[in-house]
């Protein structure tokens, strides 16, 4: 497109502004996390180590954090697994029902997450489910699904059959074509969608309040308990500075490996 | 795949069945007699309806607010910025995913607050803050949401190709024309896709504005209260029609235009 | 990958078919089969039959309880402030801690069946004996029981035909809080907190739950006899209007309606709240540290207040555990420290000679029953006057549904 000089930096200004926007908060945060002042006031007086210290021995937050690494890793392996059977059966068959599945499979991320909640919990206390682990695995999973679903079927729908026809043609059967010629073409897609749904099942917290039990502690969990805790808030804060810092590595492999297919997407 | 597919309806229709029960106020017991009482409620007393408006229209200025910001962006992302620059950029407007929503919120509650940043650096200008309340909930949830809505608009616009922008260039068109008239309809479904997360995230949020709410409260605060606190499932079922309808309502509108393989 | 066309097909009768199913299984199982639906009529039906265990066991080994915040300290808040440890040390029941924030998310939560036992205050615990969710306690069993102060035994919010269902933990009463830099002078009535012409318009504080309706009716009792409030949690048509006008107009006063103790005190710290009712130990946490200082008193129109009583789940997972809990939480030294920290007065009698601050118990009214008398806990409001009025009054699904009115 053809702008003109102004139309230019207008854009690069509204683009650095809203990225401004978007990180001032989180520079605060990080800021905080070295603030002396147990309560935040700003400006911060003094600058100190003592929340890192503090954050490193505490054990609820260790505890939480594997927690959530283990129900992350297990929805999106489950969310993997589904996902690209589902993307698979809607792109590539026609079967009685299809249009509503993939309006169906939408609803886990687009409904409210209070309302999934309360279904689901409302569920496994009916069927005398205990709630552990598993339920709240369950629970991520439904919107985890949807996130692989959706970038596998845009990819599937954007590297069409014939490459596979060719394959069958050649003589390769079913999984031989599937591990050497789609497997590659999807492994891009696939991985941008593991990250967000990891992304998005380690920050979850509406369905995992009402699907957890009480000694089972998600790291959001952990922080909601903690948030405005005087003594615990400014270990939250490590934690949080904590994450933004650690997250810049896999959204940037996410980043390289999506860049071959035209840029990110959700 | 089948179980997941059908837990998860199974269970939607479990609660909504519950919608038309009631509990006996005292004992909290269900009593599975149906009635439409709940609904009767919700519809009948002005407050519900108070807050269903409000709660669309949060949601509502919200989505206006991320689309306003996120055009730009976006524009800036994928035709301006150069190849290495983007990548850079696109990964610069994801990382916020990772820093927990509910630290984001906090931090806007500590920036909001009395002695926070906001009030600190308006106080020269003579201005204050917005302080705790609808205004900052909407501003805080404008800014969770934002990243949801700048992605499916780059994806958008990434797949409009260069050669059709030209084209429109040499057939006379200004940058405005070209943008009103060529891009602007071709990136619409993205730009409707990134809608509906702004849109629901907001309608279905009661986490936010218990931080940076003040003493207001949303529509999913009533589901929430009357689930998680007051223990009558089925009111908070019956409430909880309201965000479904209205998101599924959305839902079938904007199939149309196809934002659904945008997402 | 030919497997999956069949699918389509068989899938969609097969949701019909699994629905039907979770509807039947969420029709028969689910609620509790005691306590038949009455809406709050005067005579109250019986609470579910229970057995009463006669020994103990040996202790499980984990316990889950819900409890108030400031009740289980384990060290997480201050590290010289833990009495969960020792006891686990002592039974070797690891404890995992939820805290209730309001008296009506401790009967949802302890109706999960997760927990094993809550510390619930007058307006949660009749619902839990009647709903058939907690058990009745064989009091032998708890030893420290026998010195518990006599005026907290076998009342009406704790027992049901002389029957305990549970162990009183400790009493008090709500308070208005101030920060003594900012509020000046500093006042001595409630009507601090709903004069509609206040300073402090926008940092006025109010606890988020509907039992706070009691409050305002507890301070009309007082300014506006004519309305004839003798108990503000038996409120006919008349009283409940005027209270809850009361509140809508105080609504356009509040900053914040608080509901978990920590927001209070991180508000109260940073200035966004200045006046408002709060918890003695949200006043010890601010005064504790050094950001604010405020003021904590009972107003001359009495106060609301609390008398809670640690109660066991009717199918408790880990019932030995709990009864350790019981007896270990009125034990003179752990009831001594609970008191303290939390500011309110203990229940074991004991307890006042292993306060560090030795005019403590004196402070709190601990031994005063008379004093005691004069607050009006929370209690659940229903149907039931209670006088001559009859079965006129508002029951508390009025006042949850008031209380949404009110926060608009």
């Amino acid at each position: 497109m053809t702008l003109s000089r102004r139309a230019r930096l207008a854009l690069r200004l509204v683009m650095w502004l809203g990225l401004a926007v978007i990180y001032v908060p989180l520079l605060v945060v990080l800021i905080n996390s070295f603030n002396s002042s147990r309560t935040f006031g700003w400006p911060p007086q003094g600058f100190t180590w003592r929340w890192w210290q503090a954050t490193a021995n505490n054990d609820g937050v260790r505890r939480a954090l594997v927690t959530s690494v283990i129900v992350g890793l297990a929805a999106t392996g489950i969310a993997l697994l589904l996902g690209t059977m589902l993307a698979f059966a809607v792109a590539r068959y026609r079967f009685f029902g299809r249009d509503v599945v993939s309006f169906l499979v939408i609803l886990p991320i687009a409904l409210p997450g209070i309302v999934t909640g309360i279904a689901l919990n409302a569920a496994f206390t009916a069927g005398g489910f205990p709630f552990g682990y598993l339920t709240v695995v369950v629970g991520h999973a439904t919107f985890c699904i949807v996130v692989v679903y959706n970038n596998v079927l845009a990819r599937l729908r954007r590297t069409g059959t014939s490459l596979e026809e060719a394959s069958m043609d050649l003589g390769a059967n079913t999984f031989r074509t599937f591990a050497l010629v789609t497997f590659p073409q999807l492994r891009s897609a696939l991985l941008a969608g593991a990250l967000l749904a990891f992304a998005l099942s380690f920050d979850e917290i509406v369905v995992t309040t009402f699907t957890t039990s009480p000694g089972l502690q998600t790291l959001p969990i952990w922080i909601f308990g903690n948030l405005f805790r005087p003594n615990q808030a400014p270990v939250v804060n490590v934690v949080a500075a904590a994450l933004i810092v650690a997250s810049i590595i896999p959204i940037w492999a996410a980043q390289r490996l999506s860049s071959e297919s035209s840029g990110g997407r959700l | 795949m089948l179980w997941l597919v059908v837990a998860y309806l199974g269970s939607l229709v479990v609660m909504f069945t519950a919608a038309f029960w009631r509990v006996d106020s005292f004992t909290g017991a269900l009593i599975r007699v149906p009635t439409d009482d709940n609904f009767r409620a919700l519809v009948e007393q002005s407050v519900y309806r108070r807050v269903a408006l409000r709660s669309l229209g949060v949601a509502a200025v919200v989505t206006v607010v991320d689309a306003l910001l996120a055009l730009p962006m976006a524009v800036y992302m994928a035709k301006v910025a150069s190849p290495r620059l983007r990548n850079l950029l696109v990964a610069a407007v994801l990382t916020p995913l990772w820093a927990s929503y509910l630290v984001k919120g906090y931090a806007w509650r500590t920036m909001l607050s009395g002695d926070g940043v906001l009030n600190w650096a308006l106080e020269p200008l003579g201005l204050k803050g917005p302080g705790f309340g609808l205004p900052a909930t909407t501003l805080t949830l404008a800014y969770l949401w934002l990243p949801f809505m700048v992605l499916p608009i780059y994806a958008g616009l990434d797949r409009i190709p260069d050669s059709l922008l030209e084209a429109a260039g040499d057939l006379g068109a200004t940058a405005g024309r070209t943008f009103r008239t060529v891009v602007l309809p071709l990136v619409f479904p993205a730009l409707v896709a990134g809608s509906i997360f702004t849109f629901s995230l907001s309608l279905g949020d009661y986490i936010m504005v218990k931080i940076v709410g003040g003493r207001s409260q949303l529509f999913a605060n009533i589901i929430y209260d009357n689930i998680g606190v007051a223990n009558n499932l089925p009111f908070a079922a019956a409430a909880a029609f309201f965000p479904v309808v209205v998101i599924v309502l959305y839902l079938t509108l904007v199939r149309r235009t196809g934002a659904l393989d945008n997402l | 990958m030919l497997r999956r066309r069949t699918m389509g097909r068989r899938g969609a009768l097969g949701v019909a078919v699994f629905a039907a199913v979770t509807l039947v299984l969420a029709g028969c199982g689910g609620s509790d089969s005691g306590g038949d639906g009455g809406n709050g009529s005067s005579a109250l039906p019986s609470p579910p039959k229970m057995e009463l265990p006669q020994t103990l066991g040996s202790p499980e080994g984990e316990l889950n309880i819900i409890a108030w915040a400031g009740y289980a300290e384990n060290g997480s808040n201050d590290k010289s402030v833990d009495w969960v440890t020792p006891f686990t040390e002592s039974t070797g029941c690891k404890v995992n801690v939820k805290i209730g924030n309001t008296s009506d998310e401790m009967v949802t939560l302890m109706k999960t069946g997760q927990y094993d036992g809550v510390s619930a205050s007058g307006d949660a615990s009749l619902r839990l004996i009647y709903g058939g969710t907690v058990a009745p306690v064989n009091t032998d069993l708890v030893p420290n029981y026998a010195s518990v102060a006599e005026f907290l035994k076998k009342r009406p919010w704790n027992s049901v035909n002389g029957q305990m269902y549970g162990i009183p933990h400790g009493w008090g009463a709500n308070v208005l809080m101030t920060r003594t830099d900012v509020v000046k002078p500093a006042p001595d009535s409630w009507g601090a907190v709903f004069d509609a012409n206040s300073p402090y318009k926008g940092k006025v504080t109010a606890y988020d739950s509907p039992i706070y309706i009691a409050d305002a009716a507890l301070y009309l009792k007082a300014t506006k006899p004519d309305l004839n409030i003798t108990n503000p949690y038996e409120l006919d048509d008349k009283q409940f209007t005027a209270s809850v006008d009361l509140l809508k107009q105080q609504r356009s006063l509040i900053g914040e309606y608080w509901s978990d103790y920590t927001k209070e005190v991180q508000a109260f710290e940073s200035g966004d709240s200045v006046i408002g009712t709060g918890w003695q130990v949200n006043a010890n946490l601010i005064n504790g540290g050094t950001k604010a200082k405020v003021s904590a008193i009972v107003p001359k129109e009495g106060s609301t207040g609390w008398s809670d009583t640690w109660m066991i789940a009717a199918n408790a997972k880990h019932p030995v555990c709990m009864y350790k809990w019981m007896d270990w939480i009125i034990s003179p030294t752990t009831n001594a420290q609970v008191a303290e920290w939390f500011g309110e007065a203990p229940a074991q009698t004991q307890a006042c000679d292993q306060t560090s601050d030795k005019a403590f118990c004196d402070t709190y009214h601990a031994l005063d029953a008379d004093y005691a008398g004069k607050i009006s806990y929370w209690t659940t409001p229903t149907t039931s006057c209670g006088d001559d009025r009859g079965n006129v009054c508002k029951d508390y699904a009025a006042w949850t549904q008031a209380w949404t009115e009110i926060k608009g």
